[in-house]
């Protein structure tokens, strides 16, 4: 164990904790950005440090292909390697895997693959997984899953389920250095609370520092996600980081953060950037439109970042248009809001206003009270009162 | 105080009318401790066409298609955009140019000058006679008579890095700043390589733009020319291989996979104080955009640390000894290539 982990507050399921790793002390709830190949795309260390980021995730099988995990090693560790003297947290490449190489195939010595580099037959065990990972010198590492969509139904799902438990006392014989580095394990079992509930225990039999919810964010209705979130993090152990791999949107983590989860990482806020999207209040606000040409209004005038300070939304629709380094300004713009949505969670659950916060959150989305009903759900059962944002239901 | 050069990209993005609504440049830019210039060629996206250009206006090359640009619309855009420097319409001829074609960018040039006083602003800022000519020495020296007989605050010499050779060069800029004032700017467009500004200096320019930085740095290359005139350089001819030099390396070279050095030992730059060139070769590599940010931040770096030793050099009255060892040391790894080979 190489973590400290103390909630400060509650609020029902809600926590506010301190999370102290090797190279950081954070505070949760977190968002973590996604730096796929020893970057976020676009910004610099100095940047990110800017706007309050605490972890940075790394990928596994990126890396591990360019500059290569012995290389890393050799120069230092990841963090010596990108310059980035927070947190980082690496996942095990087994997602990257199946969703990236179409001729990938999972058996239980690992999982199949032919390489993108010379097409050779490639194998990335758990073993490997975790060599790879105690290479690269994360303060997390995550256990190499069998990741199954939730679309499927099917056997296919048991099958994974059991495999990942055996898989991760393959990953903690594996692990060199437990005193340095974390290993969470990735709770699977499809939408099936059954199958969900017996991998919880099964990892919690192990004891280890801490857990993720894996198999979500991949298409599931927003129903089923919640439930499942909710399952998890009620069994899972109060004293020990919670992470939602794959979330998300700043909806999805508000309501994952009142029902118990304390770390997210996505893609989202980046990639959209990149396509001109913007993170606001309101939900979003898309700079490639032409009405953004003439608006010389900041992209959210309640926002403190350097992009909303310095620049009019008619000069970033400009950019963006152009080419793909215009996107940095509102990569930058919306990690500073997905950071801010972090200490805000934080901040209101410790001072005792977290179901104020929330209320303020989705009736900015929501003016017109139409919360999705997958939300109302959710919040009753973390046992916050939304009603002053929900429009009363007409009768269908 | 800083200075930026802007090209007014005669694309309509962000329009005029935008512009305006925000303020100008400073505003847009967010960058109000800088002074702008306001220049109408922009060797990357706005390239002179001279086949195009009549009596109307100047046309130019855009990736929106062929422009035409009339005196009354370039001033309405250096209205909105509110630079401190611009420089007025120009014709510019590459050097192969007929003689008769020459002539008549001169006389156009220098009408449009007229044009564009006549039509700026009373607020305005500085205006720069833009001086053409060609590659006749006889042209050269009559646009630069022409244009100091105007009032203006500086003068914009445009119609270079359009073709002419180097050896031709100072021949046409001595006949140009022979004739100019002492005590106004000059401004160049088009001279970016080091031993090229050298030239640009030796003949009486004060300012610059090029886009030599941004090639550079689009090819992976990092500046590493010497900087510290005490002390001496030591060419190695291997690094010819790849594409450096003794100027600059080439970062994407396997051989930069594990060199944990900075660009150049010692440079105060954000990317030499915080990343090695094992980083950048990496980021090249997997072709992330940090990699561009990090280049054009060392070489923007160390190429105006390249302009503050000419001045020093001038100061102390050593700048032809300074010319003389630079182009020395340049040309060393070749003469060692050769000698090698």
């Amino acid at each position: 164990m190489a973590l400290c982990f103390e909630v400060l507050s509650r609020f029902n399921r809600a926590r506010a904790a301190q999370l102290t790793l090797p190279h950081f002390v954070c505070q949760t709830p977190l968002f973590m950005p996604v730096g796929t190949q020893g970057t976020i795309k676009g910004l610099t260390t100095n940047q990110l440090e800017e706007i309050g980021c605490q972890i940075v995730l790394g990928n596994t099988y990126h890396l591990a292909l360019r500059p290569t995990s012995e290389l890393i090693d050799e120069l230092g560790g990841l963090h010596k390697f990108m310059n980035w003297p927070r947190a980082l947290l690496t996942d095990s490449g087994g997602f990257q895997m199946v969703s990236l190489l179409h001729l990938a195939d999972i058996t239980e010595e690992g999982v199949t693959f032919q390489s993108p580099v010379d097409g050779k037959p490639m194998l990335l065990t758990p073993e490997e997984s975790i060599q790879i990972q105690n290479r690269i010198g994360a303060d997390i590492i995550m256990a190499l899953d069998d990741v199954v969509k939730t679309t499927i139904t099917g056997p296919r799902i048991e099958e994974a389920m059991y495999r990942t438990l055996r898989w991760i006392d393959r990953c903690i014989a594996a692990h060199k250095r437990p005193s340095e580095q974390n290993l969470f394990g990735i709770v699977q079992g499809g939408l099936d609370p059954v199958l969900r509930d017996k991998c919880v225990r099964g990892l919690v039999h192990r004891n280890l520092p801490g857990y993720a919810i894996g198999g979500l964010a991949g298409g599931e209705d927003k129903d089923s996600f919640w439930r499942v979130v909710a399952q998890c993090t009620a069994a899972l152990p109060e004293d020990k980081p919670r992470y939602v791999m794959g979330v998300g949107y700043p909806l999805d983590i508000v309501v994952c953060s009142a029902l118990g989860a304390d770390m997210y990482d996505c893609v989202y806020p980046t990639r959209t950037a990149r396509f001109g999207t913007a993170l606001i209040p309101e939900g979003v606000l898309k700079l490639k439109h032409t009405a953004m040409a003439d608006d010389v209004r900041p992209i959210d005038p309640t926002c403190n970042c350097m992009v909303c300070k310095n620049y009019t939304r008619a000069y970033i629709h400009c950019l963006v248009t152009k080419d793909a380094m215009g996107s940095q300004l509102l990569s930058y713009h919306n990690l500073y809001y997905m950071m801010k949505l972090g200490r805000d969670l934080h901040t209101s659950i410790i001072q005792g206003c977290f179901p104020e916060f929330v209320c303020g959150f989705l009736q900015k989305m929501f003016p017109k009270g139409d919360v999705p009903e997958w939300v109302c759900n959710a919040m009753e059962v973390a046992g916050i009162d939304i009603s002053s944002c929900c429009a009363p239901f007409s009768s269908s | 105080m800083k200075q930026i050069l802007y090209a007014v990209s005669l694309l309509d993005c962000p329009s005029l009318k935008a512009i305006s609504k925000i303020g100008g440049l400073h505003q847009m830019l967010g960058l109000h401790g800088y002074s702008f210039a306001a220049v109408p060629r922009d060797s990357l996206l706005c390239l002179p066409n001279c086949d195009g250009t009549n009596k109307i206006g100047a046309s130019f090359e855009t990736p929106c298609g062929r422009m035409l640009i009339k005196s009354a619309e370039y001033m309405k855009m250096i209205s909105s955009l509110k630079p401190n420097i611009w420089a007025s319409l120009a014709d510019e001829v590459p050097a192969w140019t007929s003689e008769k074609r020459n002539r008549t960018s001169v006389d156009r040039t220098v009408q449009w000058l007229d044009d564009c006083i006549a039509l700026d602003p009373a607020d305005g800022g500085a205006v720069f006679g833009a001086i053409v000519g060609g590659s006749s020495v006889g042209e050269r020296s009559r646009c630069a008579q022409e244009v100091s007989r105007r009032n203006v605050s500086g003068y914009w010499i445009g119609g270079f890095g359009l073709g002419e050779s180097m050896d031709e060069r100072p021949a046409l800029l001595n006949a140009v700043t022979d004739v100019l004032p002492e005590e106004k700017p000059r401004q160049i467009c088009g001279i970016g390589l080091p031993e090229e500004v050298l030239q640009g200096v030796a003949a009486g320019i004060d300012l610059f733009d090029s886009t030599y930085i941004y090639h550079l740095t689009l090819g992976g290359f990092a500046l590493t020319f010497q900087m510290d005139r005490s002390k001496e350089h030591v060419p190695s001819y291997q690094l010819s291989k790849i594409g450096s030099d003794n100027a600059k390396i080439n970062l994407r070279a396997t051989i930069y996979r594990k060199d944990t050095s900075p660009i150049v030992d010692g440079c105060s730059c954000y990317t030499c104080q915080n990343h090695t060139r094992a980083y950048i070769n990496h980021l090249l590599n997997v072709h992330e955009m940090l990699a561009q940010i990090l280049l054009e931040i060392h070489n923007t770096h160390h190429y105006l640390g390249f302009f503050r030793l000419i001045r020093e050099a001038i100061k102390e009255g050593k700048f032809e000894l300074f010319c003389q060892k630079f182009i020395q040391t340049r040309r060393g790894h070749l003469v060692e290539a050769a000698v090698c080979a």
